[in-house]
């Protein structure tokens, strides 16, 4: 039976390479419209499990099931109803800002004037109307990063993930790229999203954390914050990660 | 000592720096603090002679990094952002290759690297191209200290790093510090700033400001305001709306706030967000750290 508040479910996700268990038996479940922070050191087994949610990547064994399609079955499906934006590339840097968004557009199927009226419906909202036939490479990183995230959500995805959006982005723009992703989660997208900044985490409607290929911790970050008994998430992550 | 004066760089129209002035003493931990794009890598290369500024000098310790380009060389180590050693030599190769340039062998400095050079020594005969980050990272620092530099320039050492190694990393620098070795450290993560005895800050190629952590943070003269209750969507655009506030910003479990003026129209606010549905309102005067500073001096700089 399908669990239509549910857009994501892991059921004993194990992935192993070779004798190393990248995955360890990972259960957990997003809810439609929910901001879910994902945690854990470099090495924790993060990106390995990003990519088998993004249909990149068959699980050794367990059930996994995106946007209503198992990733093992029916991948195709999966991506078509995700989006997806990683924190080194995005966007082409010799293209324009619309050159950009019509290539991603056209790539997730969408015609020729829906790409043209979202995209005007995008430019709008983050005030780079009169950059639409800028090259991508003249803008800062901070105005790639806000139009990425667009462009990662302009084929109205059930789910985004988000791999470090906002590493090395000025503290302004950092907060600007959140107030984006609110908006996406008040319009029901649900958002995946890994991140360095631990402020960040307070951000999300619930965290996981992952340590050693498990995950050790996955609330919401207030009750994190009692049962581990801290002041910030900085504080609980330094303690799961390193307990001595 | 260190001495930049206004030192002014451009790429075709991009002002990458505009007129840096700063300086940085002997046996300082400084730290470059600013976010990608802001103009620390150009003037890092600027200062270890790899690259001419338009404008502007450099002294270092009375040299010349135009001039005396070959002496600078001599005595510093530099650690760029990207990984850039020899992937397909080992992790031992590497080493040895770096000592045998600078005129040294790994063991006349061995104690200088030896706690960081210890954890990547079990894969000493590996490729470096085959080392996951940290090891990587640790490795780079092993090198760009084998010659016992007496200043050691850090690019960005914990960019994309978590939260543990990068404490673990940090570390590192103070017991470096402790040898006697002057060290330049850009980074983008604002929190690391109070790890540094003096911090500039670096907004668009120029200084915001250069002083100790406290001191900058003492800069902040607006009452600043911790507000919560509610979805916190919901509450930044109510509090926008309320007309009366100058800076609003989600920071962490709360929004930072200050008021037209930098005063305190707290009870206005609460009367105005429970006007609009917003329950349990928890307003409360907080203290500014970097980050606040930093985002104030950024609105000030762009008007």
């Amino acid at each position: 039976m399908k669990d239509v508040h549910k857009v994501i479910i892991v059921e004993n996700l194990v992935k192993k390479f070779g004798d190393f268990t990248a995955n360890d038996h990972l259960n957990f479940h997003v809810e439609r419209g929910e901001i879910f922070g994902f945690l854990g050191a470099n090495g924790a087994g993060k990106t390995t499990a990003i990519k088998i949610l993004c249909g990149l990547s068959a699980p050794t064994s367990g059930r996994v099931e995106v946007a209503g399609f198992d990733v093992r079955t029916n991948a195709e499906s999966v991506k078509k109803n995700i989006g997806y934006m990683s924190q080194k590339f995005s966007l082409y840097d010799d293209l324009t800002v619309f050159e950009n968004i019509r290539l991603f557009g056209a790539i997730y199927g969408l015609s020729v004037s829906e790409i043209r009226k979202r995209s005007d419906e995008m430019l709008h909202r983050l005030g780079l109307v009169q950059e639409r036939n800028r090259l991508l490479r003249t803008l800062s990183l901070g105005w790639k990063q806000k139009l990425a995230f667009s462009v990662a959500i302009i084929h109205r995805p059930g789910i985004v993930f988000l791999d470090e959006p906002t590493s090395g982005v000025d503290p302004v723009t950092r907060r600007q790229f959140w107030e984006l992703i609110y908006q996406a989660a008040d319009e029901g997208i649900t958002v995946f999203v890994t991140t360095h900044y631990l402020d960040e985490a307070e951000y999300c409607n619930r965290v996981t954390v992952m340590v050693d290929g498990k995950i050790s911790a996955l609330d919401t970050p207030a009750n994190l914050k009692v049962s581990y008994d801290c002041a910030t998430m900085n504080d609980v992550f330094l303690k799961l990660t390193r307990p001595n | 000592m260190i001495s930049i004066q206004s030192l002014s760089k451009k790429f075709d129209k991009i002002r990458a720096l505009d007129r840096v002035t700063f300086t940085v003493n002997e046996g300082e931990l400084f730290g470059v603090i600013g976010p990608d794009g802001a103009g620390k890598s150009t003037l890092f290369r600027i200062v270890l002679s790899l690259l001419l500024p338009d404008e502007g000098t450099v002294s270092i310790w009375g040299l010349d990094p135009v001039r005396d380009y070959r002496a600078i060389r001599k005595i510093v180590g530099y650690m760029p952002g990207k990984f850039s050693l020899y992937e397909d030599l080992t992790v031992e190769e590497n080493l040895r290759f770096f000592a045998s340039v600078f005129e040294t062998s790994i063991e006349e400095n061995y104690y200088l690297i030896k706690d960081i050079y210890q954890q990547i020594e079990p894969f000493r005969k590996r490729p470096a191209g085959k080392l996951s980050g940290g090891m990587k990272q640790k490795l780079a620092l092993s090198c760009a200290l084998i010659h016992k530099p007496r200043l050691l320039v850090l690019d960005e050492p914990t960019t994309g790093v978590d939260a543990v190694s990068r404490s673990e990393f940090w570390s590192i620098l103070q017991k470096l510090k402790g040898f006697g070795i002057t060290i330049i450290v850009a980074t983008p993560y604002m929190d690391e700033a109070s790890l540094c005895d003096r911090v500039a800050l670096i907004q668009k190629g120029r200084i915001l400001d250069v002083a100790t952590p406290s001191e900058i943070v003492a800069g902040f003269k607006d009452k600043l305001f911790g507000v919560s209750g509610g979805n916190m969507h919901h509450l930044l655009l109510a509090c926008r709306q309320f007309g009366g506030t100058a800076t609003v910003f989600p920071f962490g479990e709360e929004l930072h706030l200050t008021f037209n003026g930098g005063g305190d129209s707290s009870e206005e606010l609460e009367k105005y967000l429970k006007t609009k549905g917003v329950e349990e309102v928890f307003i409360r005067p907080v203290s500014p750290d970097i980050e606040d500073r930093f985002m104030a001096l950024m609105s000030r700089h762009q008007e």
